[in-house]
């Protein structure tokens, strides 16, 4: 049992699908899945990814669910409290801690991230980015706004106070820590209510703006709409059959990939989120709504939008360029982009306020697991749990704003616990249900109050299919990370000062939580004890 | 944009959506569902009380 005197929950199932859905829709779906779908000929690309949907994103979300509402069930919304009450070993509650440092580590970044999408919408509705049609100002632009050009230049308020991201990332700071304090229905369940449909209404304004664009530039009659949605969607391109593309397993990775960090399975937000569901509310059909809303946003909002858009006025060379980099697409093709377009001002303010509240969403739910374990843990209340872990993670985004040269600490630590730890924790969240709670004992968890009807060879696949495609896919991914010549971060780590003490920063937090959860431990084992004795 | 582009543009967007659109659908048609749908042995009828 926890020894939470007061136990929050959802006050309504739309409210927490809203919120499990708010925190998968991020930058990812309107910046990344575009850029790699369009690198891969989205024709062939769509294919592993759906395969991937289905036997990855899919069971492993349905999974993630059942656990989290099984450990909620019994009193814990914390990863290392779910974890040790659904496997009885000393180590469970410990491998938990992947569970905290995944989504604290990621704050770190992610809310610097959310503050240059508030900038650049502040600016675009402004007039402050109307900087003509060449890239170069853009460039230098972000690279002014972000710092990086050298560590600390993010802090240089000298050209104003909006000059720099740092003041939007005390405005994000404010409004995160906020809603965290108001809790879990005053805060973040009602912030997605009405956030969610906001940022579709904002990413179906810049749809229909973008699909009537038609041929803007009539001297340039092969950069159509029709051609920009051909180099987001054709299947085989540059004398490439079909099939000839679907044999590049660099592909199959990378479509693996997008689905898996996509749908936010691994990062033990779900967990915690599912935690709060009461015992018979669904989880088959919550999990599946969730998850279809982030494929929405991803493939027929994001994937009409960003590459049709960038093509009609930079053509294929230009749009392939930008597919490259997410940073490059996002914050520094796309402004050139809205500001050559018809309301271009409009609808660069529209677009990167829905990207602020696809951040804000994500943000918000990086919060609440670490509140859960410092809540039930140490017993401290709100007011306690909002300030310690405020100092923690503005520690961190400190580190981060300031090593601000080329993004190296934000690069780093998206890339250890970004992906790395991502890997891990899917992983032992997968085996947790499929080979120790067991097949039996997880149908019936998955089904307990069930809408729709899963079908039971799902179960087959959680425990077998989704961990040897997880291990198999991690396996090939550091083997390629580890020999690349450039961007390697393992080799990064000896040679490169930033990397070492991003990578020490990473060790930090994840002691604080082990020591946190040793503490929370203790508790949890003298208050079982107690309460035998009671009984005995 | 080629045959095989429109053809993968309409199944993909029109699978999400049409996923997406029932799944709503489901939600919303049975939105009280969680507090009525229990297994026999979760019903307590009191009639075992002293």
């Amino acid at each position: 049992m926890a020894l939470a005197t007061t136990r929050e929950a959802w006050t309504s199932r739309v409210g927490v699908i809203l919120a499990v859905t708010g925190s998968a829709v991020g930058l990812g779906n309107f910046l990344r899945f575009p850029g790699k779908a369009a690198q891969y000929e989205g024709g062939a690309f769509m294919i592993p990814y759906f395969i991937a949907f289905l036997l990855l994103g899919l069971p492993i979300a349905w999974a993630e669910w059942s656990l989290g509402r099984y450990g909620g069930a019994r009193g814990f919304n914390s990863a290392p409290g779910i974890f040790r009450v659904v496997w009885r070993r000393r180590a469970a509650p410990y491998l938990g801690a992947l569970g905290m440092l995944i989504p604290v580590a990621i704050y770190m970044y992610y809310v610097y991230i959310e503050a240059w999408c508030l900038g650049y919408a502040v600016k675009f509705a402004t007039g402050q980015m109307a900087m003509g049609g060449e890239k170069g100002p853009y460039v230098d632009f972000f690279a002014r706004f972000v710092g990086l050009n050298a560590d600390g230049a993010a802090l240089d308020l000298s050209n104003g106070l909006l000059s720099s991201a740092v003041f939007f990332l005390v405005v994000c700071y404010v409004l995160n820590f906020v809603l965290i304090y108001r809790g879990l229905n005053k805060g973040i369940e009602w912030f997605c209510r009405w956030a969610m449909p906001a940022l579709m209404i904002c990413a179906i304004v810049v749809l229909v703006r973008v699909l009537t664009l038609g041929t803007p530039n009539p001297a340039l009659p092969e950069q159509s709409l029709s051609n920009g949605l051909g180099f987001m969607w054709n299947p085989g391109v540059e004398g490439r059959s079909f099939w000839t593309s679907l044999g590049n397993a660099q592909m199959w990775l990378e479509a693996t990939g997008q689905i898996f960090f996509s749908l936010s399975v691994g990062f033990g937000i779900v967990l915690c989120y599912a935690s709060y569901l009461r015992k018979d509310d669904d989880v088959a059909l919550g999990a599946l709504t969730a998850s279809s809303g982030n494929e929405f946003c991803e493939v027929a909002l994001g994937g009409l939008i960003t590459i049709p858009a960038a093509f009609v006025f930079l053509g294929a060379a230009g749009t392939a360029e930008a597919c490259r980099s997410t940073f490059n697409l996002g914050f520094m093709t796309l402004p050139m982009v809205f500001a050559s377009m018809p309301l271009g001002q409009f609808v660069g303010a529209v677009f990167f306020f829905l990207l602020f509240l696809a951040a804000v969403t994500s943000s918000l739910s990086m919060l609440q697991p670490a509140i859960a374990l410092i809540e039930e843990g140490l017993g401290l209340g709100r007011r306690a749990s909002v300030t310690l872990l405020g100092f923690v993670t503005a520690v961190g985004s400190g580190f981060i704003v300031y090593h601000s040269r080329d993004a190296r600490a934000l690069d780093t630590v998206d890339f250890w616990v970004g992906t790395f730890c991502i890997y891990v924790l899917a992983t032992i969240q997968v085996l947790l249900f499929g080979w120790v709670l067991g097949i039996e004992r997880g149908y019936h968890e998955l089904m307990r109050g069930a809408e729709i009807h899963v079908p039971r060879f799902v179960m087959y696949v959680i425990k077998y299919v989704s961990p040897a495609y997880l291990l198999a896919i991690f396996g090939v991914w550091i083997f390629q990370q580890a020999s690349a010549e450039k961007n390697n971060y393992f080799a990064a780590i000896a040679r490169d000062t930033v990397s070492r003490l991003s990578v020490g920063m990473i060790a930090l937090v994840l002691i604080f939580f082990l020591l946190l959860i040793a503490q929370s431990v203790r508790r949890w084992n003298a208050a079982e004890k107690g309460e035998h004795g009671a009984i005995s | 944009m080629t045959f095989g582009g429109w053809l993968v543009m309409i199944l993909s967007v029109g699978s999400v959506t049409g996923l997406l659109a029932w799944t709503i659908h489901r939600v919303i048609r049975t939105p009280g569902a969680t507090e009525h749908i229990h297994g026999e042995l979760d019903i307590d009828t009191h009639d075992q009380d002293t």
